[in-house]
């Protein structure tokens, strides 16, 4: 499975309504150490874990960034069930993304 | 076993790799994170030859290739030790260990902490140690930046352009860095320098809601209150685990000339971590160079 483009249409059935939990990864283009952490995701991604992997762009949902009150990227966030239960700030190793989810 | 051991993945590590592998012996590069450094934070850099701007991102990404494709081997895995045995050296990891006959040790520097309690908690919840990163998020939000070094400033200026009002905490009466920032800062009508004052207390709820300043000549505590604090008061090296085979000095860094030799024969020091006098992307590269060319001397003199 490929890491999923969130949007304001899409944030509610992907993620607030997901079934499995989701690992959200708060990014930016111009975020080097955004940058650096996508191919890590996108492995995790493809390796089907038991969770669904998806990107935001911070510029393109600022309302999602605000609501969720990140101010600092890179930012994992993983939800459950529709609310938050961990969250990362900054550049991490792919095992240490894993375990936010994994435990 | 291989022949030469980097530790760190940064721009000094990478150059290390590269000139180790012209030479023809094998190379691991040990990198607890992604290969990089520091410099994947930067957007922009205008002082590194050849290219008049390339992202950091872009830069350590080629240079990631380039040592990759010469066939260094990388493993993404934080080294906590390194075990000197004489003509072989073993690195242990957090995964596991790892041998090799030469050690160069380029582990860079990182972010100084203030120190204060709920610190690491509030890290992205109001606390951020990169403004041309964050600062997006504090658009005409109120904001400080502590610190008195150029960084400091320039920080301020960017934020200044962005948020409501900035709050300058520096604990001196003066500043270190360049005048014309200094002198630019002080022009701008949202900015407050002050002065002699440390950062004492972060006040939180969920996230950082004010800040505690205390003013070192009259003990004065004053609260501000604020969205955002920027720290930055520079960068310290991490070498600790490294002390019984390198030589550390009072700030931490790693004794050591130019020629990159550190006290333990067969292991090197390379980039930020070292004692120098200019921490920038050309020295880092300028001394994993030295510090590959020194460790493969040693090793065409072990064999012969
Ligand atoms: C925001 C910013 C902007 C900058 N802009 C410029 C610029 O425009 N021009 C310029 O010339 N310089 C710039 N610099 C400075 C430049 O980035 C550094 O001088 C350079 O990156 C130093 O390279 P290094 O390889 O010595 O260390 P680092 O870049 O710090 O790399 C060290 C690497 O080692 C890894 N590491 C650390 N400990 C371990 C361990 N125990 N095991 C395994 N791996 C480990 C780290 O994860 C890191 O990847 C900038 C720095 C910053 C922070």
């Amino acid at each position: 499975m490929a890491v999923i483009t969130i949007n304001s249409n899409n944030f509610k059935t992907e993620v607030l309504e997901s079934k499995v939990p989701v690992l959200a990864d708060f990014n930016a283009t111009w975020c080097g150490p955004c940058r650096s952490m996508k191919p890590m995701l996108d492995q995790l991604a493809e390796e089907n874990k038991g969770y669904k992997i998806v990107s935001i762009d911070v510029d393109d949902n600022s309302e999602l960034a605000e609501e969720y009150d990140v101010s600092s990227i890179p930012c994992l966030v993983v939800f459950r069930d529709g609310e938050e239960v961990n969250r990362s700030v900054g550049l991490i190793p792919k095992d240490m993304i894993n375990a936010l989810v994994e435990g | 076993m291989y022949d030469i051991i980097v530790i760190g993945g940064g721009p000094a590590g990478m150059t290390a790799a590269i000139y180790a592998r012209r030479a023809t012996k094998s190379v691991l590069v040990l990198e607890a994170l992604t290969c990089g450094g520091q410099i994947i934070n930067t957007p922009d850099i205008e002082n590194y030859p050849v290219e008049a701007h390339i992202s950091g991102f872009d830069f350590s990404n080629r240079v990631y290739e380039q040592a990759k494709g010469l066939g260094a081997e990388f493993a993404f895995e934080k080294a906590v030790d390194i075990k000197d045995e004489g003509s072989v050296k073993t690195v242990v990891t957090t995964k596991g260990s790892y041998q090799a006959k030469a050690v160069i040790i380029a582990t860079g520097s990182e972010n100084r902490k203030l120190g204060l309690e709920d610190e690491q908690r509030l890290t992205g919840r109001g606390v951020s140690y990169c403004a041309t990163c964050d600062g997006n998020f504090y658009r005409n939000k109120v904001v400080a930046v502590v610190g008195g070094g150029n960084t400091a400033l320039e920080d301020a200026q960017y934020l200044a352009g962005l948020a409501k009002q900035v709050y300058l905490i520096h604990r001196r009466d003066s500043f270190r860095g360049e005048e014309t920032n200094a002198e630019r800062l002080k022009a701008c009508e949202n900015v407050e320098i002050v002065y002699n004052s440390n950062v004492t207390r972060l006040i939180s709820e969920k996230r950082l809601k004010a800040i505690e300043v205390t003013n070192k000549l009259t003990g004065e505590v004053r609260t501000i209150e604020l969205n955002g604090l920027f720290v930055a008061i520079g960068r310290v090296p991490e070498n600790m685990n490294f002390a019984s085979v390198a030589e550390l000095d009072e700030a931490g860094y790693i004794v050591a000339g130019e020629d990159c030799h550190t006290k333990t024969e067969g292991v090197f020091v390379a980039g930020d971590n070292r004692t120098k006098a200019l921490r920038q992307l050309v020295t880092a590269t300028a001394d994993g160079a030295m510090a590959a060319t020194e460790a493969v001397k040693y090793l065409n003199n072990m064999s012969l």
